[in-house]
């Protein structure tokens, strides 16, 4: 059985990395909450994840000799694909200025974003226990 | 990485936030500024944000905010007649600045709030770097 890190931290690392870059995104937009005519933009994490699932299996490495490991199913997603899947937020209330930031909004969010990367680190630390104590043998 | 993108973006709203907590300061010390003429008297400023696009490394996924300039506002000034007045000019009046006490101070609030939002940004994102340096310890 082939082993691999990748597939053993599993969903949570990718989830980490769409969490991270949705911070990002939501940083944005609170830094702009005054920008007139700025458009607040979200990630839309499930199909965002769906997207990187789907790119595990696309990127391979070339295989030459028959002894070259293949690749296949164990490189993660390209982390730029997951901008495709930004998309516009549609404003409750539309401001004079063409701005369309709902501060509270934006903020709760980034707070539960910030919940749920805590999350998937929780996840992965255990993972990381696991292992270690799998490793010693105790 | 992109939490690294976060504190910039959070320091660039805090930077942007604070210029125009100076501007309102400025109107706010210079509301009874007088002036013998309508041109050279005081006139409220104000900044002009922007969104950064591409400008903070390659990724496009978050924005930070600049501050485009600071422009004069172009309300009317004050002219009040006070002959007394050391600065009156020929026909016995002043001009005060445009400033609307009432308007800086709204400005003044929100600008406090956003900076406080964008340093609250800054503190999250920090305590998500801390965990995430300390993953598997």
């Amino acid at each position: 059985m082939q082993f691999g890190l990748d597939k053993f931290f599993g969903i949570s690392q990718q989830a980490l990395k769409i969490h991270s870059r949705r911070a990002e995104v939501l940083a944005g937009n609170l830094a702009n909450a005054d920008t007139p005519g700025y458009k607040a933009r979200d990630i839309d994490f499930k199909a965002a994840l769906q997207q990187f699932k789907s790119g595990m299996s696309d990127v391979t490495l070339r295989t030459t000799n028959p002894n070259h490991i293949n690749s296949a199913g164990t490189s993660p997603g390209r982390i730029d694909d997951v901008l495709g899947e930004m998309k516009y937020r549609i404003p409750g209330q539309p401001s004079l200025d063409g701005n369309t930031v709902d501060s509270l909004k934006e903020k709760a969010a980034f707070m539960e974003n910030a919940l749920l990367y805590q999350t998937n680190l929780q996840f992965l630390g255990g993972k990381i226990k696991h292992l270690k104590s799998a490793l010693k043998g105790e | 990485m992109s939490l690294f993108n976060i504190l910039d973006i959070a320091g660039s709203g805090m930077s942007a936030q604070a210029l125009r907590l100076n501007t309102t300061a400025s109107n706010l010390a210079n509301a009874e500024s007088v002036s013998s003429t309508g041109a050279d008297v005081y006139r409220a400023r104000q900044p002009v944000f922007s969104a950064v696009m591409k400008a903070l490394g390659e990724s496009p996924a978050g924005v930070g905010v600049q501050v485009n300039g600071i422009v004069e506002s172009q309300a009317p000034v004050r002219k009040q007649y006070e002959p007394g007045h050391p600065m009156a000019n020929g026909d016995g009046y002043i001009f005060l600045p445009n400033v609307s006490m009432v308007e800086e101070m709204a400005n003044m609030i929100s600008a406090s709030r956003s900076y406080q939002t964008n340093s609250e940004v800054a503190k999250t994102t920090k305590q998500l770097f801390m965990r995430t340096l300390s993953l598997g310890q």
